[in-house]
């Protein structure tokens, strides 16, 4: 039975088997030593991973996620028909520049550190259109060049306040095809622009929160699911302030979120770890969810989770001119397959 | 109309906010002083002793002595910086070690550091004062506002 495609306001519904074929992640030295230590597909000794400048190490790692997805999957890169990538850095470079080595037709698209699930969905409608037999999806951030970029050069001696969030250095990339894997992408939600005026570049998760509440109610409106259809729902980086916030929000409106609520931000690192409010980067969401918890599905532990990557669209520019942080997220449905099927 | 939905927007951020601050962490506004009291204090004194070092063991003239006391702790600030130890002593200290001569050293150093990989001219020359630019440019414009204030007491006497 074909199902409809396009559900309530902003949901996409794919067929059944629209799935994972494979999924890696790679992560920064600070990364490797935290709670998901033995998830990673790589773990780098420094933070150069062997190149001579932070943007290119990003590159690295994203170029690295991307071919060990790959060949997880048991496929070449020239069997892959397209790559949707996204980073945090001017003009996307870590991705566009990445496609010129793999040499996969590229899409770049960019949602700041929502762009995991962004890139992800859209993949997941190339492969369900028909538009695409095999889609790659792939992320990347780095502490120090998103640093650079946002923030204060990485040897500045000011102090951040606790609101801070600590840039998860790392990639994650995840190869979509039809049939033949145990995890199906099921329904991506797309989320609006919310700005409810934080204007706080060291407080992100507060700005974000409000955007994560809001496209996990339009995904229970258009699916008519709720809380207990999920056994995990998990934000992509709202850490230790957002989440509370972002479970407040979704209480107001009648949403009872319990303990199946988390955030990848908050289960990257170890609490000795210093890193403030928690971690953040597109590469937040990505190397939780294509490291860990798709991992944490083929286990057995979790049938069906909701990833809600967040973003904020802000930058340097628009945060000096005195501009509040406009904020997106967006949601992805993993559901195991009930039988495994070929295509 | 307008203004009606723009009110209701104003009025729905002023709700968020009042929500979002009870989970915000509040800035140890005590602790903090105390540290930079402290740290700042120290600095100061370990400036006190270089001082005292160059009058006593390099015959410097007491009113000389300031110039390579700074050159010291700029000198051990740049090099803690290049070490990567003075951003987490910053993070401890916050405006104890931003406000003495030494967080301005850092703030040059680790500009220069970040911006290396663009090259001498853009990068290192181009960004090493992108934050201390402003400090520069707001102390000579304060520097000179004194300067007038000060002269124009002298011609009143």
């Amino acid at each position: 039975m074909k199902g409809k495609k396009l559900l309530g306001r902003s949901t996409w519904g794919f067929s059944e088997d629209v799935c994972v074929l494979a999924s890696a992640a790679t992560a920064g030295p600070m990364e490797g030593k935290g709670q998901l230590k033995d998830r990673y597909d790589k773990i780098y000794p420094d933070l150069y991973m062997g190149q001579d400048t932070w943007e290119k190490a990003e590159r690295k790692m994203l170029e690295d996620a991307v071919q060990i997805a790959i060949q997880k999957a048991n496929l070449t890169p020239q069997q892959i028909d397209f790559y949707l990538a996204g980073d945090l850095l001017n003009q996307n470079i870590s991705a566009s520049f990445s496609a010129k080595t793999n040499q996969i037709p590229l899409l770049g698209v960019y949602g700041a550190c929502s762009t995991s699930m962004l890139s992800l969905s859209l993949a997941a409608v190339l492969v369900d259109g028909g538009y695409a037999n095999y889609a790659v999806a792939g992320v990347s951030s780095h502490n120090c060049t998103a640093e650079k970029q946002y923030r204060y050069p990485t040897e500045y001696g000011g102090q951040k306040p606790d609101t801070a969030q600590w840039t998860v250095t790392g990639a994650g990339a995840c190869v979509l095809g039809k049939g033949g894997g145990d995890i199906a992408v099921r329904y991506a939600t797309i989320g609006k622009v919310t700005d409810l005026g934080i204007k706080n570049p060291f407080d992100m998760g507060s700005a974000m929160a409000p955007a994560a509440a809001k496209t996990i109610q339009t995904h229970f409106a258009d699916t008519g699911r709720t809380v207990k259809d999920y056994d995990l729902i998990v934000t992509g980086d709202l850490a230790s302030v957002g989440l509370p916030i972002a479970r407040e929000l979704l209480e107001n409106e009648g949403y009872n979120m319990g303990q199946k609520f988390k955030d990848c931000g908050l289960l990257i690192y170890t609490s000795d770890q210093e890193t403030f409010a928690g971690g953040s980067g597109c590469a937040s969401s990505a190397i939780v969810t294509y490291g860990h918890l798709l991992k944490e599905m083929e286990e057995g532990h979790y049938d069906r989770i909701l990833v809600v990557a967040t973003g904020a669209l802000l930058s340097p520019i628009s945060y000096q001119q005195g501009e509040a942080i406009p904020c997106i997220a967006h949601a992805v449905s993993f559901e195991k397959r009930q039988q495994k099927g070929g295509s | 109309m307008n203004g009606n939905s723009a009110n209701n927007e104003k009025e729905q951020a002023k709700a968020y906010q009042k929500l979002a601050k009870k989970h915000q962490p509040r800035p140890k506004v005590f602790i903090n002083c105390l540290k930079a009291f402290v740290v700042g204090g120290a600095i100061c004194m370990l400036g006190q002793a270089l001082s005292l070092m160059y009058v006593h063991w390099f015959g410097f003239k007491p009113e000389k002595a300031g110039d390579p006391t700074v050159a010291t702790l700029i000198f051990l600030s740049c090099l803690l910086t290049g070490l990567g130890v003075y951003d987490r002593f910053g993070q401890w200290a916050g405006a104890g070690t931003a406000v003495p001569v030494t967080g301005f050293a850092n703030s040059i150093a680790s500009a220069a550091l970040e911006h290396r990989a663009e090259g001498f001219v853009l990068g290192v020359g181009g960004k090493m004062f992108k934050l201390a630019g402003s400090v520069i440019v707001f102390g000579t414009v304060a520097a000179f506002a004194v300067g007038i204030i000060h002269m124009l007491l002298h011609l009143v006497k």
